[in-house]
This record gives structure tokens, sequence and C-alpha cells, in this order.
């Protein structure tokens, strides 16, 4: 199977997590079906399709995995049969039993999975769902279609990621307090003296450290920060180029350097987000020798941070951009930027292996490979925290004034409110043994009782004085708990990319609750 | 594995024929330029799974040119055909909704697509920094020379894996490390990162919206969803504006005839004054107008050259914004005029 598109995506080891992923299907519909198809073309180890319904008329409706010769079968062997076809390596099973049952009689049978996909369950069903794969550290998946909006929700204590693949970071070139070596290189080069072809090729690191090294004499230390102090800096940039006959030539690594003129006045920062790892108390008071490899590192980088770094600044990744230059010239650059790199990981290593002592582990556990994953990914380190489903639920633990917010929101209300619809649809439920509108049942009857679900709903969670609109109680009647294929696609493609990114450790997972609303095709993510 | 080497449409349409009772899809496996504008008027919408900006901006001059507009400039709702388009690229995708004469039409937006950037020639010459200069310089430079005549087939694997080595030689040469077999087909072959996640997402949301303008089940999307599914789950809505001089889907350029003007006449002010036109040159335009060829090169130029002689206010109605197509080997895609109808050389004026 060719799989090099997405292999350039996650790489060769994000791509061995997925293939040792087991994962679970409760339930059978086009929600969960959709969800897994994705996943299987993304190449998981296994799956196990957990529904005890058989194939009807309505299936053949909405579901693409099941066809017209499969009616009165279980739905469960058919689908994995279908989803078996599209690859050949993923190891699929079923078993013909209701996933509720399993939940209340045979809790251990999830035990064997790393991820559980809940798929068109209500919440009453999800919260002991949760509890069980918790204990565990089983990642839960909860997915829901119903009518034109969507949800999906995942829930694990606590996800660490070291390569969140941020695409919009600044290079690190720390050109703004260039350490002595690369200080000294790019004042080693006398731009008056050398010949042209050297001039037009020297790296725009170079040119704007000396340039900054002028401002600096000229301006009593000071680098420029107005920003028509920054103008005139740019353009003593270049002025810089060389000229002939008083007009100054096409010089690309001039024009470069001016564009790239703030990395000279801008101070090297570390993302608030992983300022918020390192203060984190995982890595802190309660380290620990049962902590993770990602928590004693972050607290060796964080070690790193106050002595090298000076307070202020994580080990340097050490890859710089492509900057027009010699290859001779780029190649020393960049040898420079690894040789700095490979000192800072040095570093980390000597602060990581006084942790391992006073943890009382080996001090050989963590090998340099690993301690330069995270030195070079330091800026991209990022932790995911989901609340458990009891308490999104429960109206004493609910952010409820989040909830309140997005309701008074002209941007979020609509998608709010069908948020806060489901939660009553499933109340109503519980009470009716059926969902309103429901086909058989009268659409007019259902509404005032809808109605009445939602705003009990919001009176508990202090919520009172908000109102939904009739308009969208109405249509989630139309609804009729209906299943779109379209929407189970597109619900299912959202659980399946955050999926692969939880099993891959790569990218940001979402957090919270995330809400599509198919009237405006619009998502909105809640954390409560 | 055994629909590998088939048509992908016709396996697709089997699949779901086969799959799905009461549907019926039929497949053409050919390029979408091979189909007369006739057969895309046939559809009630048009949903596009393209891969590249060229394929998009030939459907889109498809579909516009249906257009016909009222005096007033507003289109003619009949003549309205929508498209619904959808991309991805690794975890981003699009899905936007276009009704010609009324949302932005490719050509209104098409600032929204970055320039694709190419390496300069003398860093591949000259000055290789990355393993990406030294592939390309194979690629670009080397093939040309060493392999000349041969077209260069990324199917190919000799071909491929000869590319992988000269590359491996040049980097070697520059001191340069990083160039794989993996790498070189990415850069060759410009390779887009794809997930079956992203593409289901932004098919839904393309399908969500084609459903909803049939049915009128719900409200429609207005007009561009961009999705961003890396970071988080982030997805805008904006609802960009059309561009009231867009060459595709507006009323058009008016070009100024007078009524008494052969089509021959008009034809050569046309290829000497391209400039009015908004081109460049034209070298030999043939004309249409609605869906009838008032003088067409090829096929049709026995048939439609009496009408050269004829005076233009024969073939197209005076009085009424009359919007022609030209079509040349110049343009780059079918071009929308409008006449404007000048006074006639005895200083009447015939119409507006």
């Amino acid at each position: 199977m060719d799989l090099l598109p997405q292999i350039r995506i996650w790489g060769p080891h994000g791509q061995q997590r997925l293939e040792t992923c087991k994962i679970a299907l409760l339930h059978s519909t086009p929600t969960g079906t959709e969800t897994l198809k994705n996943l299987v073309l993304g190449g998981i180890a296994s799956f196990t399709v957990v529904d005890d319904a058989k194939c009807t008329a309505v299936d053949l409706g909405n579901n693409f995995m099941v066809g017209p010769n499969s009616l009165g079968e279980a739905r469960a062997k058919v689908v994995t049969e279908t989803l078996q076809e599209l690859n050949e390596s993923v190891a699929g099973s079923y078993i013909e039993e209701s996933p509720e049952n399993l939940i209340n009689s045979n809790p251990q049978f999830f035990h064997q999975f790393t991820v559980v996909v809940a798929t068109q369950m209500r919440e009453q069903e999800l919260v002991k769902l949760d509890e069980i794969c918790r204990e565990q550290k089983i990642t839960l998946v909860a997915v829901r279609s119903y009518g034109l909006m969507g949800l999906l929700r995942p829930s694990l204590p606590e996800h660490c990621v070291v390569e969140s693949k941020q695409d919009t970071m600044v290079d690190d070139l720390r050109i703004h307090q260039p350490w002595p070596e690369l200080r000294d290189y790019a004042m080693s080069f006398d731009l008056d003296r050398v010949d042209d072809f050297t001039h037009h090729h020297i790296p725009y690191v170079v040119i704007l450290i000396q340039a900054a090294e002028a401002w600096k004499a000229s301006h009593n230390g000071t680098l420029p920060q107005a920003s028509k102090d920054r103008s005139a800096f740019k353009d003593m940039i270049k002025g810089m180029k060389r000229k002939i006959d008083g007009v100054p030539i096409q010089e690309e690594n001039f024009d470069e350097a001016a564009k790239a003129a703030f990395h000279a006045w801008t101070p090297y920062t570390i993302p608030s987000e992983v300022n918020a790892v390192l203060k984190d108390d995982a890595a802190h008071a309660e380290l620990g020798p049962h902590s993770s490899t990602f928590w004693i590192m972050v607290a060796a980088l964080k070690a790193f941070v106050a002595n090298e770094g000076q307070g202020t600044q994580l080990p340097l990744d050490g890859s710089i951009p492509d900057m027009h230059s010699t290859t001779e010239q780029y190649l020393k650059l960049q040898h420079l930027y690894r040789e700095r790199a490979d000192q800072d990981v040095t570093a980390v290593q000597a602060h990581l292996a006084s942790i391992l002592k006073c943890l009382g582990k080996d001090g050989t556990s963590i090998g340099r490979d690993v301690v330069r994953h995270y030195c070079k990914n330091a800026r991209s380190l990022r932790v995911t925290r989901y609340r458990p489903l009891k308490e999104e639920y429960s109206k004493d633990a609910c952010r409820s004034r989040a909830l309140g917010n997005a309701l008074g929101s002209e941007g979020e209300a609509g998608t709010a409110a069908l948020y806060v619809l489901l939660r009553a649809a499933d109340r109503f439920y519980s009470l009716h043994g059926r969902f309103p509108g429901s086909p058989g049942s009268d659409v007019d009857d259902d509404v005032p009782a809808l109605k009445a679900a939602a705003h009990q709903l919001l009176g508990e969670y202090g919520l009172g004085h908000q109102t939904i609109q009739d308009d969208y109680i109405m249509e989630m009647c139309r609804f009729g708990a209906g299943e779109l294929h379209v929407v189970a696609a597109f619900i299912g493609g959202m659980a399946a990319q955050e999926i692969i990114k939880l099993v891959t450790c790569q990218f940001t997972p979402m957090i919270g609750a995330l809400v599509f609303n198919g009237i405006s095709n619009s998502t909105c993510c809640f954390e409560l | 594995m055994h629909d590998v080497g088939k048509s992908k449409a016709k396996v697709a349409a089997e699949r779901i024929n086969s799959r799905v009772a009461g549907v019926n899809v039929v497949a053409h496996h050919c390029r979408i330029e091979e189909k007369p504008a006739e057969f895309y008027k046939q559809f009630t919408l048009i949903v596009l799974g393209l891969d590249s900006l060229e394929a998009r901006r030939f459907m889109n001059s498809i579909v516009c040119s249906f257009l016909e507009f009222e005096e007033d400039g507003k289109p003619k709702l009949e003549t309205i055909k929508p498209m619904v388009d959808g991309g991805t690229e690794g975890f981003k995708g699009h899905a936007r909704v276009i009704l010609p004469g009324f949302t932005p039409c490719f050509e209104c937006t098409l600032w929204l697509f970055p320039p694709q950037t190419k390496f300069p020639l003398c860093t591949l010459a000259e000055t290789p920094r990355s393993p990406a200069h030294c592939i390309e310089y194979v690629h670009l430079i080397l093939w040309g020379e060493q392999r000349q005549g041969e077209e260069f087939d990324t199917d190919n694997e000799e071909h491929m894996k000869w590319m992988y080595t000269k590359a491996a030689e040049r980097a070697a040469q520059y001191g340069i490390q990083g160039v794989t077999y993996q790498l070189t087909q990415g850069v060759v072959k410009n390779i887009i990162p794809a997930i079956a996640s992203t593409n289901a997402i932004i098919s839904a949301a393309c399908v969500l919206e084609a459903l909803k303008i049939i049915t009128l089940c719900s409200s429609g999307l207005n007009n561009y969803l961009m999705y961003m599914g890396a970071q988080g789950i982030y997805s805008v809505t904006v609802p960009y504006e059309r561009d009231p001089g867009c060459m595709v889907c507006s009323p058009g350029v008016t070009f100024e005839v007078h009524p008494g003007m052969t089509l021959q006449q008009v034809i050569d002010k046309m290829v000497s004054e391209p400039q009015a036109l908004g081109q460049q040159e034209l070298k030999g335009p043939s004309l249409s107008y609605g869906a009838s060829h008032l003088y067409a090169h090829g096929v049709f130029e026995e048939d439609t050259r009496p009408n050269l002689a004829k005076p233009i206010s024969q073939l197209v109605p005076e009085g009424k914004p009359s919007v022609l197509t030209v079509n040349d080997k110049k343009l780059a895609m079918p071009l929308r005029v409008q006449l404007k109808w000048a006074a006639t050389e005895n200083g009447e004026n015939m119409k507006e």
C-alpha cells in the first residue's frame, strides 16, 4: 500500500505508532464506520467492531459499508468485512454484542484496546465508559451525529506532545543575542574588502549581526525599537550594498537581510504554552520515579533554562532556513549552529543525569538521541488535559460560564445552542425512551418537552437567564435524531484525525467538546 | 488491490452503483477539457474535486460562460449553474460555494492562491545548499543535458532512480546531506501530502452544501470555508465578495462596435486593438453568442464563414447588452465581451 503521502506528514515513527494501535468501535452506524474507515486507511494495527444490530433498510439508506445483499445479517460482521477490504494489513474482527451490556457486565473487555471509539451513545452511558477507560489509561473518543449537527469529545487524563510541528514559528537564529562563536564568525567578515562575488553571497545572518553592531555603536548600545528607527535600520542594510556609479547593484542577500531585519531587534522568547509546561507541577512538585520520560525531560529543560539559558532561553534548535549564499559559506554557518545545538544537548544531558540520580533511576535510561529530540523540539512541547466527562456533565463542576459566554456571543450562539439541545435530547430520551421528533412521534408535542428539558439544564448550570431560540429547538425536533451519511462522514473524519494525532503523538489535538453545526457549516470547541 | 491500473472513474462508479440502490453513476474516463461546454450544461450542479488551479480555472470559465445578464447587469437566475469546490493539503482544506454572478468565482478570488515558489536557477546551478536544490538541479537542468529528447516520466522507475543517483552525487560533491530516494520522489512529483481524514472532512463539507443547494433543507455556506486541523481544530467562514470587473463572471469588458460593421470588421478591430479588451495579443479569435457560433476556427469554420460578411447587428440583437464569448490561441481562457453600440457613421444613435 503506497503510504508515501501520509508518511510525509507524520514520519515513519508516527506511522509505527499507528501500526501498533488497537481500536474498538462501539456501534456500527455511519458515524462509527466513517471514523474507522479513515483509520483503516491510515494503517492501524487492528480494529474490533462491537454491535448487536442486524442490517435493515435504514442502513442501506445511510451506510456505505452495508450493501443490499446484507439485509438481516449482523451489521458488525458486514461492516468489518467491507472495512477489511480497504487495507489488507489491518486485522479486523467483530463481536455481536451490545456495547451497553459490556459496559455494565464486562468492563474488562475494553482493557485490550488502545483507543475506544464510542459512537451514537448518550451521555448517561458515556460517563460509565469514561471511568473504565481512564482507569486503564485508554483513550476514549465519543462521536455523535444527530441531524445536521455533530459532536466530538476525546477523553484522556493527559496527552504530552514533543513534536507538535508548529508551522508558524520564527527561525531560531539568535541574531538578537548571538553566542560568542556566532558573533565572532559574523564579525570576521570584512565587508569592505571582500571581492564582489563573496559580497553577493554573504549569508544574511552575518549581515544582520554586523548591522546590529554598527547600529548599537552609534545609538548608545540600543537596538531599533520605534518604527521609524526600524525603517532606518532596514535602509542602512540596503545602503550596505555595493554600488556602481552611485547606483546600488542587485544583491539578493541584502534584500533578504532587510526582510529578516526583525530578527535583529526581537529578543528570543519562550512560547507561553511551553512556559506553562515548564512550570507544570508534573515537572516540579509531582516529579518522582513514576514520572514519564516527558516530565523528566521537561525538568531537565527547566534546569537548562535556569542555568545555561540565563532564565530566558531554551536549547538552540540547530537548524537554519535556506538563504542566499555560497554552498561553502552556508555549510559553515550550518555547522556553527549544529555545533552549538550539540553543546546545548550535552548541557541538558548533564542536568538530566543529576535528576535521574535524584529519582533513583538508571542514569543511562534516556539516551542522547531522545535528549536531542527534546532539545530540537523544545519550543513545540504541548500538553493537553481533558476533563472527565462526569465533570463536564455535572452542574457543579461544569464550566458553565464558558457555556454562557458562548450562548451570548454572536458567532457561537447557534452552535452552543445545539450543544445544549443535544444534552437536553439525551435527557428527553431518559424520560421517554426515544428522541424528540423520532419517527412515529408528533413533532408538535415534542417541541415544548425538549424546550423544557433545555431550560431545566440551563437552570441547573446557573444560566437560567439565557434562552435558546425556538428555531433551534424546532430544528432539533425536525432532525428526529436522524443519522445523515454526510454529517457522519464529516464528524467521522474529524474523529479519525484527532485519533491519529493522539496516537502518533504529533501535532496538537483539539481540547474540549467540538460541536459541528451543519446549518452554518462551522465548528466550535467548548472547554467545559 | 485488484483495482490498481484501472480507470478511477469507472471503478468508483461501479462500486457506488452496486452498493447504493437507485443511484446511477456514469463514468467518463477522459480529461475535463475533452468535454464540450454543452456537456456540463446538462447538470443541476457541479462538484469539483480537482488537483490544480488550472483545472479549476477551466471549469470556472465554462460554468461562468453560461451566465446571461439582465439589462441592469444582474445575472439571469436560470443561467446560474452552482459549483461546489474543495481542496486539501495535509491537515488544511477549504470548501466553497460558487453561484456565478452572485458569489465570487475563481477568477474573482485568484489572489487567494499563493504563487508557487520556485528555486532561482543560479542557486540550482552554482550554489546549491539543500538536498532539494540538488534534486531540482538534476530534474530541471541535468536531465535535459544528459538525456536529450527523452521526456521525464515520474512513473518510470528507471527515470526516478537515475534522478536520485545523480542528485546524491551532486549533493556529495557539495558536501550536502539529506538526499534520499523518498525526498527525490517528493520533490520531483510535487507530492501534496494527503490524509484520508482531511479529505473526508472537506468532501463531506462540499456534499453537505451540494445537498442544501439541491434540497433547500437548510441555509447555505456563504461562501468560503477554511479548515485547519494540525493545531487543534479551527474552521472559519469568510463571505468573500465578487470582483465587479471580473473578466470571467461579470457582464464583461465593453467593446465598441458600429451596428453596420461586418463580423469580419469586428474581428479585425479586436486583432488590431487587443488592449481595448485588456489583452496583449489576439491571433485569430472565434466568437460565439450564447450557444451559437458566430465565427469559429476549426470544425465549424466552413459553416460559419458566411457570417463574416454579415453586419454585426444582424447576428447579435441591438438594444440589449450583448455578451459575446471570445476564444483565441493567445487567451488563457474564454473572454467575455460586452458589445457597446456606438453611433452610426451618419451621427444617429442607433440604440444605447
